[in-house]
């Protein structure tokens, strides 16, 4: 009999629950599926036009114009000494190492195991912080962009550990 | 040596004559002989182009954005040389313009070069001045090699269909074998019972029934303190199941449900290394360690549209991983071969595995970030998991237990300099556990 009950257990299906009315959530939870929103989606990106609190507007455009500007023009609003290179390291081993390397010589576990090719080294390209920053922001050619990953203090961050691993690879 | 150079004479119109000739297949393998030929004894020659360097310039350079037989940000590459000459009339040296600098190319007004440029919707190619005549006769040796004939995976592909469903075969077999062989048995026990029977009758040997005792079950129920003890313990250990099915209500540890996409976190975390805060990034910062959008998924998977072979395992098929990535390329409304988004989108329906009941309050920036802890704490080995399941309980009991145990890390963190200081007196310890700084404050997850 017990390994009957037992043979019943199913890992697809959840367990029964005691008064689920207390562990079910009355409000709307993040990524539940609610009629009210469009396609029953309760993840649903800002309303066009509007900006989150905190957030601020980028105004360069995703195209080769708004690159070659961002590229002259755009500078990191961090001094130095806001500057935390414990915390772009982390960020950038997370988000960037995987296919840029540890080094950025574009040598990362991506690319070693011949699953990503051709991501080339910091040295090879005549970045600024302007162009990191704003290739962090969209992407480019197969990079896709990390804008929804990093927060804009998060991106200067990494900007500026691209920047320190850039002249390091120059030396 | 004179035969080499011979062949290296005829080498560029042996490539030509190749694809016009292709619907003659005597020819064809004629020439395509001579040519392997050809390539084979490539590497005597110093100054003749070299395929496999070829193949790592082109790997460590041109792979970003092209492949050689698919459109990715820029064209597929293969027999671009050729192809150049025969349909546009552009030579080498146009080509090492280009690779160059194309921008330059585009800014002369070379009509092949703005509607190449165009046709890919303003991507600007990265200039190459960097690569010397050699570099680029290498990748353009490479790119006019012929494409390997598929190795033969069907072979390996019905001989794991046949070991699979070998070891399930096997087993059933075996049980039924056994069923029948039981069956056989009781059956052969009945009929020479009943054989032995019909011999006693016929040689008028009187079977002689047993005598007549007080049968063990009367004898029992007479028997009161048996009974007693009998149901004291039907009572006592019904009373533990009862308990025990009772207690695992609203516990999920182990819930495995099946996903809508065959995500697997051992390709994606344990044999490719990715962090998890790669997509669960939103574990660094927030409540939820939040599902990664699909956009995140096209950062690697805009470039990787199959698994490579060796990633296939016995159970799941090279083709069964590929479709799982159509599915997210239909999702995220993919057109792959385009190589541009559709626009056309549907949500996936994750189905969630770990949840918390409303009543309790758990917070992942809290646990992640300024504890510090990894992820297999409470979701076990993930990056071995190939369908994700629930490691840990969740239960109240299971996060007490953890933060009686675990010590805050305080080091280099200002925050708790004075807290911690205060507190290691007031205990008169050196460490703190999370309990101690008022982990255990019902008001901290219940509120």
């Amino acid at each position: 009999m017990i390994s009957g009950v037992w043979s019943c257990q199913d890992n697809s299906r959840p367990n029964y629950q005691f008064f689920p009315n207390m562990y079910e959530p009355v409000g709307y939870e993040a990524y539940g599926e609610y009629e009210v929103f469009p396609n029953s989606q309760e993840a649903l990106l800002p309303v066009k036009g509007t900006i989150a609190r905190g957030y601020s507007l980028y105004d360069y455009d995703n195209t080769n114009e708004g690159y070659d500007a961002a590229l002259k023009a755009l500078k990191s609003p961090l001094s130095d000494n806001e500057i935390d290179t414990k915390r772009g390291k982390e960020l950038y081993d997370i988000y960037c190492g995987i296919c840029h390397g540890g080094k950025g010589a574009g040598q990362g576990k991506l690319v070693k195991r011949e699953k990503i090719l051709g991501v080339p080294s910091y040295a090879d390209r005549p970045i600024t912080q302007g162009s990191i920053y704003h290739v962090i922001y969209y992407g480019k050619n197969a990079m896709g962009s990390y804008a929804n990953l990093l927060n804009e203090e998060e991106r200067w961050q990494v900007t500026a550990y691209v920047e320190a691993l850039r002249a390091e690879l120059l030396k | 040596m004179e035969i080499v150079s011979k062949f290296k004479n005829q080498h560029s119109p042996i490539v030509d004559m190749k694809q016009e000739n292709s619907q003659h297949p005597q020819i064809k393998l004629v020439f395509f002989g001579i040519l392997l030929f050809s390539f084979l004894f490539t590497p005597l020659h110093a100054q003749e182009a070299d395929p496999v360097k070829g193949k790592a310039l082109f790997n460590a350079n041109c792979a970003a954005c092209h492949q050689l037989d698919k459109k990715m940000t820029g064209p597929a590459l293969r027999y671009v040389e050729t192809r150049l000459s025969e349909d546009e009339g552009l030579d080498r040296e146009w080509l090492y313009g280009w690779i160059r600098n194309s921008a330059a190319v585009i800014k002369s007004g070379d009509t092949y070069a703005n509607k190449i440029y165009n046709e890919y919707n303003g991507a600007a190619m990265t200039a190459f001045p960097q690569l010397s005549d050699e570099d680029l006769d290498n990748i353009l040796a490479y790119t006019a090699q012929d494409k390997p004939a598929p190795v033969v995976a069907a072979t390996s592909g019905a001989a794991q269909v046949n070991s699979e469903g070998g070891s399930g075969l096997s087993k059933d077999i075996i049980l039924g074998a056994l069923a029948i062989l039981f069956a056989l048995l009781a059956l052969g026990l009945f009929l020479v019972n009943k054989t032995l029977r019909r011999f006693a009758a016929a040689n008028g040997v009187e079977v002689q029934e047993a005598i007549k005792r007080p049968s063990l079950w009367k004898a029992y129920v007479k028997n009161q303190f048996l009974l007693l003890v009998t149901a004291i313990f039907f009572l006592l250990s019904s009373a533990y199941f009862v308990y025990g099915y009772f207690m695992q209500i609203g516990i999920d540890q182990g819930y495995q449900p099946i996903q809508p996409i065959h995500y697997s976190h051992k390709i994606h975390a344990g044999d490719n290394g990715i962090d998890c805060k790669y997509c669960h990034s939103s574990a660094r910062v927030s409540k939820h360690s939040g599902i990664p959008s699909l956009n995140v998924c096209m950062n690697c998977h805009k470039s990787i549209y199959e698994v490579a072979p060796s990633t296939a395992t016995e159970e799941y098929s090279k083709e069964f991983y590929d479709a799982e990535i159509q599915k997210l390329y239909d999702a995220v409304g993919w057109d792959d071969e385009a190589q541009q988004y559709t626009g056309k989108t549907k949500p996936v329906k994750w189905v969630r595995i770990h949840n918390l009941p409303d009543f309790a309050y758990f917070n992942h920036s809290q646990h992640v970030s300024v504890a510090g802890l990894e992820c297999q704490t409470c979701h076990g080995p993930v990056e071995e998991m190939e369908i994700m399941y629930q490691h840990s309980p969740l239960t109240m009991g299971w996060c007490i237990n953890c933060h009686r145990e675990t010590n805050v890390k305080v080091e280099d963190n200002g925050y708790y300099e004075k807290i911690h200081e205060a507190l290691s007196k007031k205990y008169g310890v050196d460490k703190l556990t999370a309990a101690q700084m008022g982990g255990l404050e019902c008001g901290k997850c219940h509120y």
